[in-house]
């Protein structure tokens, strides 16, 4: 399942990256592959930007804005504030 | 109000206790001799207390015993699910008591784990934990439950309750360290999120292996020296993952039907008389059965048709849906075609649907929050134009003429 193209605020610093692996490890959708001693993005519209690739990074290589794909959450956000904005009780999470 | 949280909170756990208790030893659980048949008056009492339960503590139903441990008595778990964890389950599905269905945080026994056994770190949502413990029938390990505060694992998470800092401190307080031999722990890859493998290592000693995202892929994954498949590291959300996700959508939104179905009768009973009961009746019906079409459509059938339904933006699909039922409206209460009248409820339907539509984004593995902002930015207005143009027209097209 493929969701909208060209949105995700995923950047990869190819310098910093020292093909540890874990990105490929914990991104749930396959963005990354390990292309000799470096990590490369292969499928960069498959991100859902949860965040998992940059929290696990170990020299910062990775940056994006993480967040929730979750319309009611941004529905809140842009009326309550970011701080007390939250998805629950509400929806899924 | 601390001291009663924390109580609650470890109502299932069995008390700590400080002494040494040497190798491991399992500890059955207490079954009572069997009593005489007594002719009594009243049904029969209930069995005595088990020998575990403390004061202000019960003895959890999932619980099948105690394994001694050099940090005192840990709870070993059923494998299979009972009557009562079905139930839980079902109602959690129906989003009653979705808030607050969880278990007690801490060190869990599955089977008869020794020193060496692995260590399955998971959320203390109930319905996480069942799923484990029933994909697990066979295996012996420890499970180490956090305090998600009754979320599941990637939304606890993203919300950073399923924490690096979490994790150190349920390995420091469970005394992890003295418990297993190995400095190892298992985590379901989903939580990278919320968890940096890193800190985590530098916080407790332990090194972090991400474990697949399916509980049913635990046993393969185990089996084949805690290497995942490609596979198991890539999130699906199929037909069943979808339909499970629906009953909770739509019980959410009965509270808003309470006042929003009463409207709409009182809306559609405006016209030329001012006001007509027969109206009310007649066309409040054909109203609500709009709304409710627009919330079968757009909380429902878009979910379950989610990848066959066109277009990728949520509210588009929505939207589709929402025509095709609301065709289906159409055709069955306008005998003929009446523009207005006709064109009112579609438009009303279409709202409600692609609406409902954009909010499942919240429930899938795959939207990004910039690629949901830049569909609702495009999609609200529309949403809003379109609801309000229904209303419109509604009421207008009681004063051009009769319905049929």
């Amino acid at each position: 399942m493929r969701y909208l193209s060209n949105v995700t605020t995923l950047t990869l610093d190819g310098s910093r990256c020292v093909g540890c692996g874990s990105c490929t490890l914990v991104c749930p959708h396959g963005v990354y592959a390990l292309n000799g001693k470096k990590t490369q993005i292969v499928d960069r519209d498959g991100c859902m930007e949860c965040g998992a690739c940059q929290t696990n990074c170990p020299t910062g290589a990775i940056s994006l804005t993480p967040g929730v794909g979750c319309a009611s959450y941004i529905i809140k956000s842009w009326t309550k504030g970011k701080n007390k904005a939250s998805c629950g009780p509400s929806l899924c999470c | 109000m601390l001291e009663t949280l924390e109580n609650k909170n470890n109502c299932c756990s069995p008390p700590k206790q400080q002494e040494d208790f040497g190798p491991l030893q399992i500890l059955p659980m207490y079954t009572p001799p069997k009593e005489e048949d007594e002719v009594c008056c009243g049904p029969k009492p209930a069995p005595p207390s088990s020998p575990y339960e403390r004061p202000g503590y019960e003895v959890c139903s999932f619980v099948e015993g105690f394994i001694n441990t050099a940090r005192g008595p840990v709870p070993r778990i059923k494998t299979n699910l009972d009557g009562s964890d079905h139930l839980g389950s079902l109602m959690v599905r129906l989003g009653i008591n979705r808030n607050n269905y969880k278990v007690a945080p801490g060190l869990y026994a599955l089977g008869t784990p020794n020193a060496g056994s692995n260590v399955l770190v998971t959320a203390n949502y109930k319905l996480s934990f069942d799923t484990l413990r029933q994909e697990l029938t066979g295996i012996d390990a420890w499970i180490l439950v956090l305090d998600t505060r009754g979320v599941n694992v990637w939304c606890a998470a993203g919300k950073k309750t399923f924490s690096s800092g979490e994790v150190i401190r349920q390995v420091k307080q469970n005394h992890l360290d003295q418990v297993v031999s190995h400095r190892t722990l298992i985590l379901p890859q989903l939580s990278a999120t919320g968890v940096s493998a890193l800190e985590v290592k530098r916080g407790s000693g332990f090194e972090v292996i991400w474990g697949p995202i399916q509980a049913g892929d635990i046993k393969p994954f185990l089996e084949a020296d805690l290497k995942a498949e490609k596979k198991m590291r890539q999130v699906t959300f199929g037909f069943r993952e979808r339909l499970v996700l629906t009953p909770v959508e739509v019980t959410l939104l009965l509270k808003y039907l309470l006042w929003v179905i009463p409207l709409l009768f009182i809306l559609s009973g405006i016209g030329p008389q001012l006001f007509s009961l027969t109206d009310l009746w007649h066309r409040g019906l054909a109203a609500a059965s709009a709304v409710l079409l627009g919330i079968l459509s757009g909380s429902i059938l878009t979910p379950v048709l989610l990848p066959w339904v066109p277009f990728r933006a949520f509210s588009a699909k929505g939207a589709v849906t929402g025509l095709m039922t609301g065709l289906c409206l159409i055709s069955l209460f306008f005998r003929t075609v009446v523009l207005l009248p006709a064109l009112a409820l579609m438009l009303l339907i279409m709202a409600v649907s692609s609406y409902l539509a954009m909010n499942f984004t919240g429930c899938t593995p795959y939207t990004s929050p910039s690629g949901v902002e830049k569909e609702m930015r495009k999609a609200i207005p529309l949403q809003t134009a379109s609801a309000l143009l229904g209303l419109i027209f509604w009421v207008v097209s009681a004063f051009i003429g009769p319905m049929n």
